[in-house]
């Protein structure tokens, strides 16, 4: 008989080169996240056992409850982070659409400069940024820092999203204007729903940079009550001493909603296209 | 009355010229069939008709109204995609009642039409169905329902059942016939599949590379071709075409007889060498080397012939088809 193509030894191999994969990844997470619990001397001492009932301490979550105001920073970085994604969604949803989907002049045109962000990286123009809000008055305001992260992301969301509405069936779309809908419910109720795995994909690359940022939210929005978690740790870190109990407890938190927001998003990538439409 | 006109259809894509001057009418009631090869440009005629394209130049009339500038949905047509194109998020009855929410129609007659329509189709247990839980057959017939409910003056047809298989093909182009009979409404229908068009066309209209060949009834295009390629797509196994030279001496024509007016005769003109033969139980057809040229016959019945038998065949005399060096018919 044939042997099937899938080598027990392939997969072994497979699963191998995998799980080795998860490890290395995991792995700061993972020394973050013990000695977020152990006292200060026991990091030092011996970074990487776990806590014992001897080294196990909340010093670091207690110092990081009462110093600054942790909710607040949370709250920012949750506000900045979700509305800069609703925003690079929808509107490179719709500038994908509007590229993929008609025929005008200057369309490869448009499309290439729109991807041209992809290629130039945002931060070389800081100084002029920061001149702009400064302008504008936009300094210190949570919406600096979503127009920025929206500016930034939507380059590589405009090039990933027009790419697949280009295999959405044009079919799909002609039965609904036959049918008298608009283009704006063709493009809302017909092509969202069927490249939702490709935004699910285009939100997880743009969270986890924004969620993590500290350069801008340092130049742009360093004001107490506009200050991102990531910026708020940083409190805890000194010029001669650093709090690292704080630090890795707060760092521990900052994982936590990037995480559920993960888990939201992947399960849409790995439910796919609802099938039937089309063939 | 009739149900289209086309005056003068020109379409272009950047520099290449798909529709090339066509003139048609569509009378009330007809089913119209488009048939040609790939890229003769059938399904863009459609696609203008219907309003997803706009034509170049020439002029549109749907039940004696210019619709050039008039969009898709206002000109009271309904299309049935070859990919069915069926909302995935709505059901059966979501996806036959959009067009009609769409125009504002009231609950009750939404409600009215859906129930015909789908009476009709037999879909009537699977209202509450979605899409994908429907298999190939039910959802083409959905995309008929859907076009059905909005009553149109003109039913469009892009390849509807290519992506069926053959004995599904075969039920809904029966289905789709006694359909037209039913609603007695206008229809086009592109296929590239010259068995549809000759069966269930009332009129043929071949393209080829964006021109109108011919225009006639199946059997007026099947016994009366004009040209060699109208002769050549209809018809299947498709006509044979050789020198008339063969038969007479110094004839520069191309003669041209369809396989089942060649018959066996031991004194037949024509003899050669049999290659391959094709046991249909009911048909047999032979293709035949002769010198020069490779002829297809088509027997009625069985026959015991081997590949390699040396035979001798003869041509009808009133069913020969004569053809000049640029393709028209002469005789």
């Amino acid at each position: 008989m044939h042997t099937a193509r899938t080598n027990p030894l392939n997969t072994l191999a497979m699963h191998g080169a995998l799980i080795l994969y998860t490890l290395i990844a995991l792995f700061p997470v993972f020394v973050i996240l013990i000695n977020s619990f152990k006292t200060r001397k026991a990091i030092f001492r011996e970074p990487l056992s776990l806590p014992t009932a001897d080294s196990f301490s909340m010093i670091g979550y207690q110092t990081v409850m009462k110093q600054g105001d942790f909710f607040l920073y949370f709250q920012n970085s949750m506000i900045v982070t979700v509305a800069s994604l609703f925003f690079i969604l929808l509107f490179g949803a719709m500038a994908a659409f509007a590229l993929s989907e008609y025929r005008f002049r200057g369309n490869m045109l448009m499309g290439l400069y729109l991807a041209l962000g992809i290629m130039i990286p945002i931060r070389i123009g800081t100084v002029a940024i920061l001149e702009m809000m400064v302008a504008t008055g936009l300094v210190n305001s949570l919406l600096a820092l979503i127009l920025v992260y929206t500016a930034q992301g939507l380059p590589l969301a405009v090039f990933i999203l027009s790419e697949f509405m280009r295999q959405v069936s044009d079919d799909l779309k002609n039965a609904g204007r036959i049918d008298g809908l608009t283009e704006y419910t063709i493009f809302f109720k017909l092509v969202l729903p069927l490249v939702r795995p490709a935004m699910a994909t285009v939100a997880v690359f743009n969270m986890i940079p924004i969620w993590n940022d500290l350069w801008f939210p340092l130049i742009l929005a360093p004001a107490e009550e506009v200050k991102t978690l990531t910026l708020g740790s940083q409190v805890f870190i000194g010029q001669f001493v650093t709090d690292w109990n704080a630090v890795l407890s707060a760092l521990s938190m900052a994982i936590l909603p990037v995480l559920i927001l993960y888990v939201i998003f992947s399960r849409q990538l790995i439910r796919g296209i609802t099938s039937g439409a089309v063939k | 009355m009739t149900a289209l006109t086309l005056k003068g259809i020109n379409k272009s894509f950047g520099t290449v010229h798909v529709l090339k001057d066509i003139d048609l009418e569509v009378e009330e009631g007809e089913f119209v069939v488009f048939v040609g090869p790939s890229g003769c440009g059938k399904s863009t005629l459609l696609r203008v008709i219907s309003g997803l394209e706009d034509a170049s130049s020439g002029e549109i009339t749907i039940d004696g109204k210019v619709v050039n500038a008039t969009p898709p949905a206002k000109r009271g047509i309904a299309m049935v995609f070859q990919s069915y194109a069926l909302y995935p998020h709505l059901n059966v009855r979501g996806n036959m009642s959009l067009a009609l929410k769409q125009e504002r129609r009231s609950k009750a007659e939404i409600e009215e039409r859906v129930a015909e329509a789908s009476r009709m189709l037999n879909l009537t247990d699977y209202l509450d169905r979605f899409p994908s839980e429907l298999s190939g057959g039910q959802r083409q017939r959905v995309a008929i329902g859907r076009a059905i409910v909005r009553q149109p003056k003109l039913f469009l047809f892009d390849e509807p059942l290519s992506n069926l298989d053959a004995a599904l093909r075969m039920n809904t182009r029966l289905e789709i016939s006694k359909l037209h009979r039913t609603l007695s409404a206008s229809m086009i229908y592109v296929t590239h599949d010259q068995t549809e068009a000759m069966t269930l066309a009332d009129k043929i209209v071949l393209l080829r590379d964006g021109r109108v060949e011919q225009v006639g009834s199946p059997m007026e295009l099947y016994n009366n071709p004009a040209n060699q390629f109208v002769a050549g797509f209809l018809g299947a196994p498709s006509m044979n075409f050789l020198p008339a030279s063969t038969l007479n001496e110094g004839d520069n024509r191309t003669l041209g007889i369809r396989p089942e007016d060649l018959t066996l005769d031991p004194e037949g003109p024509l003899s050669g060498k049999v290659s391959h033969i094709e046991n249909l139980g009911g048909d047999t057809n032979l293709i035949v080397d002769t010198e020069g040229s490779e002829l297809t016959v088509r027997l009625f019945g069985q026959h015991p012939i081997d590949v390699g038998d040396q035979i001798r065949v003869s041509a009808q005399q009133n069913k020969q088809f004569f053809f000049d060096q640029d393709g028209r018919r002469v005789a």
